[in-house]
Parts: structure tokens; sequence; C-alpha cells
């Protein structure tokens, strides 16, 4: 297992097992496998445990004196809070049908990848604290101490999961390693382990409201950039309202789509839409995150993270939300705020104003997926699309890991896609729907000290995209997911180069025909539309 | 290896202990009577305080994993039982998980060559796990002819059934074959993955040495060293009747099967044995993904600190306002 070199991709599985015990938790920190620490500004204004400089290179982590104790409780407290920990902690078989389900293990090789075995990492903890079989027979029992190696091999391997999800449909007992990683990284918080591209983003939306603590007044710099640019394109004022009272849906997004591209294109599409069916919306500059890297930490960092959103619904007096194109965030929205931050009983059952649809699945969250709100729209024809506008491009679909196998939100985006542009060509169907394989980069790691494990992680991906553009010239890969966007196009440049990646509703922008609108010359990307378009095939 | 070595040590050691409890005094006594009814009790008490135990932990989030389409809008054809929208539908997804092991049905194989990844597919995880269980289900069921007088009405039926092959005298039982093809099967896979071998533990090895033991020293009294069938069932009615008889010459073979039997009972609800608990009670599996419809509640939904709108905005205020955006300042001082 070398470093990757650009020029050469070093994917070497190796199928024999390394010498040696897996007990044995000494692991070594090599530089692109893993997270930078969480800093101090960080963990302070979130109040978190711990707070002080470190690295996982250091020999010293400098743990509280009593974390051990620490840990020990937090796992009696969380064994007796989720069902779900306590029995994947008991129930696991090691069949290993999860084994070559992971694409952190297909990537990298190293058998504690896969997910029965980073389990087994935890569990052979719990054997060891809290069964009388553990206690008894230690070893034999496959029960092992907790020692200051194991720490730091639950740091590097439950930070080097995405929590995809996509071991957990393969399992008969429906085992799902996020569950597990999701309580490891809160159990490792507690005595101050965890990295900084969580905790930052976490902290920065915390206090000013978005990841990367964009200010109101900046924020409203960046959508009236938006603005001007949206001008350009189609000729139309396009006004993006904030904090506005009174309006009938408060429309909530990732922070990357007003800051980073290619999200920003997504963006454009959105705007475009709203303001050809003349939503009643606005966006807030307080709840200016969709997404969520709580749920990359803890299960009560994420709840705080998440009060915002019903917190300002409430306070602006809408009617009901919708939610833009971000996967974890949809984790999120869908599995746990209303159970965390609802009932939503200020709200209304969201009704879409055009089409009168009452949205039965978000009755009482009140919440609505904009690939839903547009496949509707589309269903009852409210819009008119030219996709010959999307003809430069030949389109396969990323499945998102959490609307996938966290919702099921499948055919929606489809509907869209397939409705804004002429080429479009599936991934193999073991890579795809409740089979995706995820980008590589989820659940916080997608950071740069990290690289080497994200392109061994993203590799699956990249391997089936590779395949759609031998077979079909693919060169755009659509999605809806944040982190998709802001790490797949490193991805792709690294295992297949010429592949773009952009959202749902940036190639929708690109083919909605808008009233009064100047004949467009350009994509939202600002490049020539092409005339005549791309061959198929 | 070792694990594997200490696990065959002790099924090994349990065997020949069961083979010669009948040459101590006492010891067919302990083999035949004490042994069966502390197994009894062990497992009827440890699989309902594992039961109770799981049952009682909250499901603080509906947390369904998805594997097909959502209900969302009308006109979208979904996936009613890979992605169940209320809890008749979960429950039939855990029925059929049960029955026929579907997650394990959806099995590949990865492969990597040549910088490409490729998949295959990979059924026979699935096909020995479900013949092994479905096996033993039948075995157990045939084993009611010696517990109850008269023998009940299905066994018979069964009992023709699974010796369809008519292959010898007594006839060969299919499920005898599967079941030991089955744990073979399951043994050399594991010995022979070179990623699980290394995962491995004595458990794993334990439960299958275990099952394997029990099956054939059971064959061995059909087939090799035939035992007095009615002596048997004297015995075995004399046990459930909690009469129990010493039988006076016990045959090796079966105190070999009692003690192993007896063995697996206990072990059973304290290992990974109980694995059953994960198809019915796992909060992936059995519960309906209709979150947005229907609340979920949490029973230990504790409060957390926030940073409240007010709070933001007394930060921010100046530079909102300056910005043209709207502030709630007034309403604040109200």
């Amino acid at each position: 297992m070398g470093p990757i070199v650009a020029d050469k991709p070093a994917i070497d599985i190796e199928l024999k097992a390394p010498a040696g015990d897996w007990r044995d938790a000494r692991v070594e920190f090599r530089k692109g496998t893993f997270s930078n620490a969480s800093l101090p500004k960080d963990l302070i204004p979130l109040g978190l445990p711990n707070p002080r400089k470190w690295q996982p290179t250091d020999l010293d982590w400098q743990l509280p004196r009593d974390w051990q104790r620490i840990l020990l409780e937090g796992m009696r407290e969380r064994l007796a809070r989720y069902r779900s920990f306590r029995l994947f902690m008991d129930v696991c078989v090691r069949c290993g049908a999860c084994a070559d389900k992971c694409h952190f293990y297909l990537g990298s090789g190293d058998p504690k990848n896969m997910p029965f075995a980073r389990a087994e990492l935890v569990r052979s903890v719990y054997r060891r604290y809290f069964t009388t079989s553990g206690r008894l027979f230690g070893k034999l029992a496959g029960a092992r101490e907790l020692t200051e190696d194991v720490v730091k091999e639950w740091f590097y391997y439950f930070y080097q999961c995405t929590e995809c999800r996509r071991c957990s449909i393969y399992c008969p007992f429906g085992i799902d390693t996020a569950e597990i990683t999701m309580i490891v990284r809160e159990l490792l918080s507690l005595i101050g382990v965890s990295t900084h591209w969580v905790t930052e983003p976490a902290a920065n939306c915390y206090r000013v409201g978005n990841h990367l603590g964009i200010a109101p007044h900046a924020f409203k710099d960046g959508l009236d950039f938006a603005r001007d640019e949206l001008r350009d394109i189609t000729g139309l004022d396009i006004e993006i309202p904030i904090n506005r009272k009174g309006a009938e849906v408060l429309f909530v997004m990732p922070s990357a789509d007003y800051f980073a591209t290619p999200h920003y294109y997504t963006l454009l599409g959105y705007m475009m839409l709203f303001k050809e069916i003349g939503l009643d919306f606005t966006v807030s500059a307080y709840a200016s995150e969709g997404g969520n890297f709580g749920l990359f930490h803890s299960n009560d960092l994420m709840k705080r993270l998440n009060a915002k959103i019903y917190a300002e619904a409430k306070r602006l007096g809408v009617k009901w939300i919708l939610g833009g194109e971000c996967g974890h965030m949809w984790r999120v929205l869908h599995q746990y705020m209303d159970t965390m931050n609802g009932p939503a009983d200020f709200l209304e059952v969201p009704v879409s104003p055009l089409t009168g649809t009452r949205f039965e699945n978000a009755v009482s969250t009140k919440m609505v997926h904009i690939c839903e709100f547009t496949a509707d729209l589309l269903y009852h024809e409210k819009i008119k699309l030219d996709r010959t506008r999307n003809d430069a491009y030949i389109v396969t679909y990323h499945d998102s890991c959490n609307p996938a196998r966290a919702m099921g939100l499948l055919e929606e985006p489809r509907y869209v896609l397939e409705r804004s542009c002429n080429h479009f060509h599936e991934m193999p169907a073991k890579t795809i729907r409740e089979y995706t394989f995820c980008c590589g980069s989820g659940a916080g790691l997608g950071n740069d000290e990290n690289m080497e494990m994200r392109l061994r992680g993203g590799f699956p991906r990249a391997n089936a995209v590779r395949h759609v553009r031998a077979e079909h010239g693919v060169n755009l890969l659509a999605c809806i997911c944040a982190i998709d966007k802001a790490t797949l196009p490193t991805l792709m440049d690294y295992w297949v180069p010429g592949v773009q990646v952009a959202g749902v509703h940036e190639l929708l922008g690109n083919a909605l025909v808008m009233r009064g609108e100047k004949e467009r010359v350009t994509n939202v990307r600002g490049e020539p539309l092409a005339k005549g378009g791309a061959a198929d095939g | 290896m070792k694990a594997l070595a200490a696990a065959a040590a002790l099924v090994a050691a349990l065997a020949i202990a069961g083979a010669l409890a009948g040459a101590v005094p006492g010891g067919a006594a302990a083999v035949t009577v004490v042994l069966p009814y502390v197994a009894f009790c062990t497992l009827l008490g440890g699989l309902t305080w594992q039961v109770w135990r799981w049952a009682q932990t909250p499901v603080p989030y509906r947390i369904p994993t998805t594997c097909g389409q959502q209900r969302s809008l009308p006109w979208i054809r979904t996936a009613p039982i890979d992605n169940p929208d209320n809890g008749i539908m979960a429950a039939i997804r855990v029925v059929i998980e049960a029955l026929t092991f579907r997650s394990l049905l959806r099995n590949s194989r990865a492969r990597v060559g040549a910088g490409r990844l490729e998949f295959s597919e990979a059924r026979l995880l699935w096909l020995a796990s479900l013949v092994l269980h479905w096996s033993l289900l039948v075995i157990v069921l045939r084993h009611l002819r010696f517990v109850f007088l008269p023998t009940p009405f299905f066994v018979p039926t069964l009992d023709a059934v699974d010796g369809f092959l008519r292959i010898g005298a007594p006839p060969l039982l299919i499920t005898d074959v599967l079941v030991l093809a089955a744990l073979l099967y399951l043994l050399g896979r594991r010995v022979a993955t070179p990623m699980l071998r290394y995962m491995s533990l004595f458990t794993d090895y334990f439960a299958l040495l275990l099952l394997l033991g029990i099956a054939l020293s059971g064959m061995a009294m059909r087939y090799v060293a035939p035992v007095n069938l009615v002596s048997v069932k004297e015995f075995a009615l004399a046990l459930v009747a909690l009469h129990p008889l010493v039988p006076a010459a016990p045959s090796m073979l079966l105190l070999v099967h009692l003690m192993l039997v007896s063995t697996l009972a206990i072990y059973l609800p304290f290992s990974k044995l109980v694995h059953f608990g994960g198809v019915f009670l796992s909060p992936t599996r059995n519960l309906a993904n209709n979150s947005r419809r229907v609340r979920h509640i949490n029973p230990w939904n504790h409060a957390v600190p926030t940073h409240t709108y007010a709070e933001w905005e007394a930060e921010y205020a100046e530079k909102m306002k300056l910005a043209g955006l709207p502030v709630d300042g007034a309403d604040r001082g109200g």
C-alpha cells in the first residue's frame, strides 16, 4: 500500500490476511489517511470537553485522567438508551457478508475496514466490560482491554467510515455500521477526541449560522451576487428574499450552495425555478445551513444545530419548509428532526401552491425535498423544459447514500433529470440506488489532509463512473448532495478525468424555459450552449 | 487458527466426557437427567432475559435502512416491502427476512483486478445459511416424536418427506445430509477465507463444531449404531413428565448427543447464537420509513443548549441593518 501518486493509481487490495492478531490495537497515523484534531477555538464555544491543542500523530493525546471511566460510563449510558447499540453489540455472527461492501475496505484492503471488523473493535471492549462471558473468559470470548491504543484505533477506523449504511443492507440482522460509528464518535467526543473538519463547521454553524461562518451581511452579498449572475444568464431580475416574515415557504439549503462550486450552479437553478413559478419563499440568515456536521460528532450536537430550522420557521411565520439538495442534511431532516426538535405543530401541512399536491409523506415534519417538489411540478406540467440546452452533457446519476438508504428518494431526482437532459445513462445496477457507493468523503472526512483515504474510499464509485464513461462517453456526474459536489470533482479528476459534477437542479435551471427570459446563450456555468447537441453513445 | 484448535478441543473434550459418563458412578444420571434439566432452564431463562433486555431498551430514533423507493408522490411506484411505509409492511419485511434471509440473498462478491472493480454473484453463503436453519428446524420438529405421546400428527409426514430419497434402511433423511453439508461449508469458508479467518473468534468455530458434533452423534445413532428407539422414547417421555428415569445401559452415543445438545442450550442465550433477535428487533429493519408522516417519540429526548435567534441577532444586528436586512430588535425590547 504505497502512497497514491498522481499518475499511478496505487490500489492493490491484498487478499492475504495480515500476520498477527487483530486485537493488537496499534495503528500507524500515516499522512494522508487521517483527519486533523479539533481545535480549542471550536470546542470552547460549543462547550465540548477537553479542549486542547493536539494531533493524532502525538504520542500523548492528553486525554483526561479518568478517560477510561468516562468512556465506559458513556458506553453504559448508550447501551441503556439505544436498542440499536445493544443489539448490534450482541447479534453479529461475523458471517462476513458485509466485508467487501465497504468502499473503504475495497479501496484500502485493510481488514479492519470490513464493517464487521470495524464493529468488532468496539464489540471486543463491550464484551470485556459488559458481558459475563467476556469478564470470565477474556480473550477466548473475544474480549479485550480498553487501552489508549484502542482509543487511537477507534479514532482511526471510526473516522474511516462515512456512515453510508451500504453494509447494513447486506446484513441479515440489519446491523448498521453508521449507527455504531455515530455512537463511537459520540463516545470519543466525551474525552475530547474529534476532528477539526467536523467541529469547526459545527461551531461556525452554531454561532454564525453556517459552516464557513459567513455572517448575515456577507450572506446577503453572496446572494446578491447570484442575483447579478442570474440577470446575466436569463435577463430577469431574480430576488432572493432573506429573513422575510410571512413568506409561505422557508427554503433551507446546505451553505455550500452559496459559497462553493459546483454547488453554486445548483443555487442558480433553484432560484430560477422559484422565480418561474412565483414561489412565495424566504431564506434565513440565522438558519443559513441545512447541512449538519453535528451528525458526524454526537446526537446532542446534531440536535443543537438542527433546532434552528424549526425555531426560524416559527419566528418567520412560514407555513412549511422546503429543503435543498444535500445528503446528510436529509438524513437529519427525514429521520431525526421531528423526533428531536418537533412537533412542528406551528406549521401547516405542505401543499404545493401550483399543483395543489398535499405532501402526505411530510404531514408531520412539514418539510419537503426539493426533488419531490420539482418532480410534482413536472408531473403536472407546470414548468416547461428545453432539454437540448443540456445537450453538451452526457449524464449519469450518483445516488447519495443518505437519500438512497435512509429515505428511498430514488425516482424523484431521476424524474427531474430525465426531463432536463437528452443523454442519461445509469451506472451498473449494483452501484446505484440502494446499492450506491459512497463518494468516500462523507461524514466529515472530506478534508485535504485525509486525501489518500478519500481517493481510496471513492474508488468503487469512480470505477462505476469510469465504466459508463467508457460505454457511453459520460461527462457529467449528477448528484443531490453537497458533500458529493465538494468532493466528487477531486475524485473524478484522479480516477476518471473529464467528468464534471453537477446538482440535479443545475441541469433543471439550464433547461427551464422562463417567461420573459432573454435567449439563453450560456448554461448556468457561463459556458456557451452547444448547438446541435452532443452525440449520444 | 488458535481459536479453531481451542474450539475443536473443547467440543472433543465435551464429547469424550459424555462418552465416558456411563462408566462413572452417577455419571449417567448427571448427563441424562441433571444436565438436560439445567440446560432447558438455562435456555428458557437466558432467552427470556436476553429478549427482555433488548425489548426494554428504547428506540430513540426511527432509523430504517431503505432498500427501494419511498412513498412520496402518489404516481411514483414504491417498493412497499423494501421501503415499508407502515407497520404492517415493516412486519412483512421482517417475516420475509426471517423466512428467506433476503438480505443475504443480495450478497455479491467484489474483486479488484487490473485497477478495476468487478462484481459477481455470491449466493452460496445465503444458500448454506438457509439450508442450515431450515434443516435444523425440521430436525427439531422430527425430535418431537420423542417427547410427545401420541406422536404429533405432522411428524410422520415430515419423516416421509425428509426420507423421500428412500436410500438405505432406516431411510437416509435429506435434512441430515443438508445440515452436514451446510455446516462443513460454513466451517470451510471461515477457514479458507483469509480475512474471515483473521477476524474469527473462538465462538465462531465453537458454534459450528458443536452443531457438527450434535449432528454426527445423532446420525450415528440412526445409521451406524442404532439405539433402541422405544427405550429412548421412554426415557424422554419420563424426562418431560418430570419423573426422570436414568436409562439402565445408555448408549454411549446417546450420552455424547445429550451432552452436546445440553451444552448448546446452555451456551446459546449468551453467545452470538442469539442472533435471531437481530432479525426481529433491529430498528433498521422492523420500523416503517414514515418519519416525516408520523412523529416518532424518543422517550428520553433531553433538552440541549441552543444558540437562539435573539442571541444571534444581538451579535449581528448593526451589520444587518447596514446591509438592509430586517431585524427583530424592537420585538426583543418589548
